[in-house]
């Protein structure tokens, strides 16, 4: 991979929402490079900044100091970046609308293609991403979203990144609500893909089994900064902070001891 | 008598074209005092259903198909919601529904939001400063800077504090028994594990003691749960110690769940997860046999047509008549 | 069809549905029931009696054919008035809403401006420079022009909420445009909201109408139901115990605004979630 382009850059990167006695510094320099192909995982804390990272690698988000670059450059056009980089939202209940069907707001995600594809492939792109996500298309013929539960709901989400095949994927919690064979199965289908495609992935989860099984590497976020980069191996095995540690030991795992119920046999 | 039991309960939703979704079927289990029973399962397999049906609540478009449960041996079954608002809810058994530590009325502070429950069950027999003071004294015991807690109005909370504080109200009146419906799964991990240790010590704290845990990650429900439930399709598939679930499990659904797991300790660090092929299926059909069969990799001729019933299985009871 | 279930469950929505229809009612089916003449053909002040139900007027007009039409014609304003004020104050809310930064700032300069003018004596200025030309339509679209900005204000404070949910971004990155996005994504779910504004729009706009008409600034050559309390007032009705020359007229007017508000209230429990029992 030495030779990919450099797909995001992060100098010095700073995010400050609001002004004065409001100010609330989101990101405090970040400095990071992301290479064509890579698999990147952030893990963190709640409001340690990793949704913001990912807004920005979204173009949502433009930064308040430092720079920001995707290819190189800055992003100037959203309809341009949004051709390449895509995303899957961490909260599957809001994220689509209520009034429409799923099936409708699938084949509209095609809009965002200065050259839309003809309607007949847009519906055959749309039934083998159901089909991938593991979803008769049968079965969700006339489906709103509010008759999905929260894990149909995200392989809705994933559905929509397997129709529209982009070269960056932004993946926060994508995978937090599906059962542990099913996650299995879309990062198989996923993983294929990213041959296909050389995609680039950036995976935002507290999940460190996951974090440790796709990443090529592992950015560990906490208050607004990266404080660890590195190899899942290095970070998992050889953590440098107390942040890390700490961070590791919080998270629940068959495999090692966690909290103990007091004066209770277990 | 078990303090709470659960005998065939069915429930369905009727859709808008005038459908049934079987949400909930056949699902027994009893409780003792002092227990925690985990229930897991994917999004979607009827964990929340089951909840609105353990607590009788079945509001409309939700129906009982058959079944019942029993708390301390009083049915819950074809009683109006409000005769279980008043009896059961709150001063039985408590309910905190999931994400509702994010739908706290965002105009009243959470003292108020604690009064209302005393004022709901009890009347305005109390005066404000006692209701207070006892709201005060519940509240030390979770472990927050109560005074500032009590005065602010959710918004003012993080998320943790919230559903600390949604814990400490909804235990109020001194239920015996919790039933939790993912109270942790939009917590961060560092929140997670402050929460559940907070449950702990309410529990060595005797201010409940039993608990329906609900989630569908299963490492944290092997630490949480004594029992685990496994659900899968609106069953439940098997049920057992937690130990035994997790390292030893019998049904081939739970088999592939944790073949399926990722983990980064030593030993199952960088595994490749199993992954089996399709989804559960949609619950609008009738299903006569095995709701896994399709996906099974033990499947045999008649698992698709045959139904199948609960069974021992290794001192667990397993929905599979081929597991040994 | 859930939503009209639930609603009917309700029993201050039924009453205010009920009472508010009895009066639409009134104002399109009287003229079929009773023979309306609003000429001066009876004495003044003529009594209540057999033919001429609520009595007449000081011109010795029949009091129910006057009640009557005013009534349709107050509605007209309500309606005509709730209508421009929704509108405007939705298209300005919810763009404000959506696009925030300097067209915002713009829109809500403006709005505040308004609020802070008092709408009503602008109203009354307005109405006291034009003579001949006061009709019920320009009263309407006078009321309508001063009254869109409360409408501004919380079509923009819900629509700046919304816009943080997940499913407009989603609508982003999906390449819709901000049309789509104000049309598709946004207003479906404001509906029940604007809805329930129009009502009180409606409702203001009958109350404000009613007041400048009080004043004797109402539209000219027309009656509406402000036009028969003036005149009452004005021919010293109260004084002389006419009660039928303004008694009728200020219960018409307020059981029309009353069974608004209460439908107002009684929707609120209904589409709001968080009031819900
Ligand atoms: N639009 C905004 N305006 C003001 N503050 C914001 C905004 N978006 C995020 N923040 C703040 O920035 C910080 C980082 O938030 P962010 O959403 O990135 O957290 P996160 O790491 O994704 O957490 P989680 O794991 O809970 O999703 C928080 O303090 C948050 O309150
Ligand atoms: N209002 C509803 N109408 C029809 N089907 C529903 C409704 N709510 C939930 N369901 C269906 O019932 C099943 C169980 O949902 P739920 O209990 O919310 O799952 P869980 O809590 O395990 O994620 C799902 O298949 C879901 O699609
Ligand atoms: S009953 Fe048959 S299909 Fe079902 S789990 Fe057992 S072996 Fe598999
Ligand atoms: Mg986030
Ligand atoms: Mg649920």
């Amino acid at each position: 991979m030495p030779n990919n382009e450099i797909i995001f850059e992060g100098k010095n990167l700073v995010k400050e929402f609001g002004h004065g006695k409001t100010l609330c510094t989101a990101l405090k320099g970040m400095n990071f490079q992301i290479k064509e192909g890579e698999i990147v995982t952030l893990v963190g804390g709640s409001a340690c900044g990793k949704s913001v990272l990912a807004k920005h690698m979204l173009g949502f988000l433009l930064p308040t100091k430092g720079e920001f670059l995707y290819r190189g450059k800055k992003i100037t056009n959203q309809r341009d970046h949004w051709q390449d980089v895509q995303p899957i939202f961490q909260d599957p209940f809001s994220a689509f609308n209520q009034f429409y069907t799923i099936r409708e707001q699938l084949e509209d995600s095609f809009n965002v293609f200065y050259k839309k594809p003809s309607k007949a492939e847009v519906k055959k792109r749309v039934d083998d991403a159901l089909l991938a996500v593991n979803v008769q298309p049968s079965e969700l013929e006339g489906k709103f979203p509010f008759e999905l539960s929260g894990g149909q709901m995200q392989r809705m989400l994933l559905a929509r990144i397997f129709a529209l095949k982009p070269k960056v994927l932004i993946a926060d919690e994508a995978t937090s609500m599906v059962d542990a064979c099913v996650r299995a199965n879309i990062l198989d289908y996923l993983m294929k893909l990213k041959e296909e495609l050389n995609m680039t992935i950036i995976f935002i989860t507290h999940d460190i089994g996951l974090a440790y099984y796709v990443s090529d590497r592992i950015f560990i976020v906490d208050d607004g900064q990266i404080i660890e980069q590195g190899t899942p191996d290095e970070v998992a095995l050889t953590p440098k902070t107390a942040v890390t540690r700490h961070l590791l030991d919080d998270i629940p795992d068959i495999h090692k001891p966690w909290i103990v119920r007091k004066g209770h046999a277990q | 008598m078990a303090l709470f039991e659960v005998k065939n309960l069915s429930l369905h939703y009727l859709t808008r074209f005038g459908s049934k979704v079987h949400a909930v079927s056949d699902v027994s289990f009893e409780l003792e005092e002092g227990e925690i029973l985990g229930i897991a399962g994917e999004s979607g397999c009827g964990k929340t259903t089951l909840v609105s049906g353990l607590m009788g609540l079945c509001i409309p478009p939700l129906y009982p198909s058959q079944g019942d449960v029993f708390v301390e041996g009083d049915p819950l079954m074809n009683r109006t919601p409000q005769d279980i608002r008043e009896n059961i809810l709150s001063r039985k058994v408590s309910m905190i529904p999931q994400g509702a530590f994010n739908a706290l009325n965002p105009t009243r502070k959470i003292k108020d939001l604690a009064m209302d429950v005393i004022v709901s069950h009890e009347g305005k027999k109390a005066k404000k400063k006692e209701m207070y003071e006892r709201i005060f004294n519940r509240f030390e015991l979770l472990g927050m800077e109560t005074a500032r807690v009590l005065n602010s109005y959710p918004v003012q909370l993080t998320a943790g504090e919230r559903q600390r504080s949604v814990i400490g109200i909804s235990t109020l009146l001194n239920p015996k028994m919790v039933i939790a419906d993912e109270p942790t799964s939009a917590l961060d991990v560092t929140t997670q594990k402050q929460v559940i240790g907070m449950i702990f010590d309410l529990l060595e704290k005797k201010v409940f003691s039993t608990m329906i845990f609900i989630t569908h990650e299963l490492p944290l429900l092997r630490h949480v749960a004594d029992r685990i439930c496994v659900m899968y399709a609106g069953e439940i598939v098997e049920m057992g110690t937690s130990e035994q679930l997790v390292f030893d499990p019998r049904h081939p659904y739970t088999k592939a769940l944790m073949s399926a797991m990722l983990s980064a300790e030593e030993g199952a660090r960088g595994k490749k997860p199993e992954a089996i092929e399709g989804a559960p299926p949609f619950l609008g059909n009738e299903i006569i046999g095995c709701r896994f069969a399709p996906r099974c990799k033990y499947a045999k001729e008649d698992c698709k047509t045959k139904k199948m019933e609960i069974r021992i299985v290794g001192d667990r009871q397993v929905r599979c008549d081929y597991a040994e | 069809m859930k939503i009209l279930k639930n609603l009917l469950k309700e029993p201050t929505f039924v009453f205010g549905s009920g009472l508010f229809l009895l009066t639409i009612g009134l104002a399109i089916f009287g003229p079929y029931i009773f023979t309306i003449n609003t000429e001066s053909v009876n004495l003044p002040y003529q009594n209540p009696g057999a033919g001429l139900i609520l009595g007449a007027d000081h011109l010795g007009r029949d009091m129910l054919s006057m009640l009557i039409s005013g009534l349709k014609n107050s509605l007209f304003v309500g309606f005509m008035a709730g209508t421009i004020a929704t509108t405007l104050g939705t298209l300005l809310g919810v763009y404000a809403g959506y696009k925030g930064g300097i067209l915002d700032d713009i829109i809500n300069m403006v709005t505040n401006l308004v609020l802070v003018i008092p709408s009503f004596v602008v109203l009354l200025l307005i109405s006291a420079s034009l003579e001949e030309g006061r009709s019920l339509q320009l009263i309407a679209l006078i009321i309508g022009l001063t009254t869109w900005t409360w409408t501004t204000r919380s079509v923009r404070a819900q629509t700046s909420s919304l816009k943080s949910s997940e499913h407009i971004n989603l609508a982003r990155v999906n390449g819709a445009s901000t049309f789509t996005i104000l049309t598709k994504h946004i207003l479906p779910y404001l509906l029940s909201y604007i809805f329930m504004v129009f009502i009180i729009q409606v409702a203001s706009g009958i109350l404000q109408e009613a007041s400048i008409s009080m004043l004797g600034l109402g539209p000219y050559d027309s009656i509406s139901l402000g036009n028969i309390m003036n005149d009452a007032m004005k021919n010293e009705a109260l004084g002389d115990g006419v009660w039928w020359a303004f008694i009728p007229a200020s219960m018409l007017i307020t059981s029309i605004v009353f069974s608004l508000y209460t439908l107002n209230t009684s929707m609120e429990g209904v589409f709001n979630p968080a009031l819900r029992k």
